[in-house]
């Protein structure tokens, strides 16, 4: 019997700039790629949710801050909450901490520059949904693209929640964190963009650990919930 | 009923925005010892009087004009 083909949702915004790149990583790695408006007040029939990077909204006030308040958005908050896997990459790490799914906010790069480059990060846990085809402690090559990206985090993050940190500092982060996942685990977001790394003619391939690890973690879920 | 919002970088968070203003001033021959950048945000509202529009610009900021883990405000009304 063939393998079920989870459905995977990628969000788009006004100034989404990523979706397509990563509705291609998602097909790529055996998900249906599913496209979804923000216009949309409900999520069609999915088994996970990517949110893209890019400038959502200009990125105006804050980065995420306005998306926070589309009308999708509220619908990925009620998915999350009722346990389904989201992916926030970039901009869409700064939209989950906005909308209070992740801890932490994002802010000005500590140097003041937009960093447009590969990065090396090493696996904290792979645990995770998003992480589980990696080694504990890998290194990836994944490239990064960001003015905000570094990590600001609450007095009650715990470390446990740290799933990716950059080899080198990168961006100023906080004991130089990539990405991280809420408590129970089924919401993660990180700065790099794994769906720019996803066949080595890109560069590097690595990214695609991460969106192997969701498709399969989604198909995992489809079947046992099948 | 006008209100000006004052967001700051919270104490004890980085602004690189500020340490280049700063050091921008110092080639300037400017002796400043920190700068830190935040933003102004102007509101024209409907209010019954001051209080009810400081309530209601602090929740304004609460919501949404300041991220309360990275940024401080300070509300003025002007009648």
């Amino acid at each position: 019997m063939a393998s079920p083909q989870p459905r995977i949702g990628v969000i788009t915004y006004p100034g989404s700039q990523d979706d397509r790149d990563a509705l291609w990583a998602l097909a790529a790695n055996d998900a249906e790629a599913v496209p979804v408006w923000h216009e949309e007040r409900a999520l069609p029939d999915l088994d996970a949710v990517v949110i893209p990077g890019g400038f959502s909204y200009g990125d105006y006030l804050r980065c995420g801050a306005i998306a926070r308040f589309s009308p999708v958005t509220a619908a990925v908050v009620d998915f999350a909450k009722d346990g389904g896997l989201v992916l926030g990459i970039c901009n869409g790490f700064q939209i989950l901490c906005e909308a209070g799914l992740l801890p932490g906010a994002l802010l000005r790069n500590a140097s003041l520059r937009f960093l447009c480059r590969d990065v090396e990060l090493r696996v904290e846990r792979n645990d995770t949904p998003f992480t589980s085809r990696c080694g504990l402690g890998q290194s990836l090559v994944i490239p990064v693209k960001h003015g905000d990206g570094r990590y600001v985090a609450p007095a009650e993050l715990d470390p446990a929640q740290v799933v990716l940190r950059y080899v080198d500092d990168v961006n100023g982060s906080v004991d130089s964190i990539a990405g991280v996942c809420n408590w129970a685990g089924n919401v993660m977001g990180l700065m790099p963009h794994p769906e720019h790394a996803v066949d080595p003619l890109l560069g590097s391939a690595d990214g695609a650990l991460i969106f192997a690890s969701l498709v399969e973690s989604a198909r995992e879920r489809l079947l046992t919930t099948a | 009923m006008k209100a000006t919002v004052l967001v700051r970088p919270k104490q004890g968070i980085l602004d690189p925005q500020g340490e280049a203003v700063a050091s921008a001033l110092g080639h300037l021959g400017f002796h400043v010892a920190t700068a830190r950048v935040g933003k102004v945000i102007d509101l024209d509202l409907e209010a019954a009087d001051e209080a009810s529009a400081r309530t209601e610009v602090e929740k304004m900021c609460e919501q949404l004009l300041a991220n309360q883990l990275i940024e401080s405000y300070d509300v003025e009304i002007h009648a």
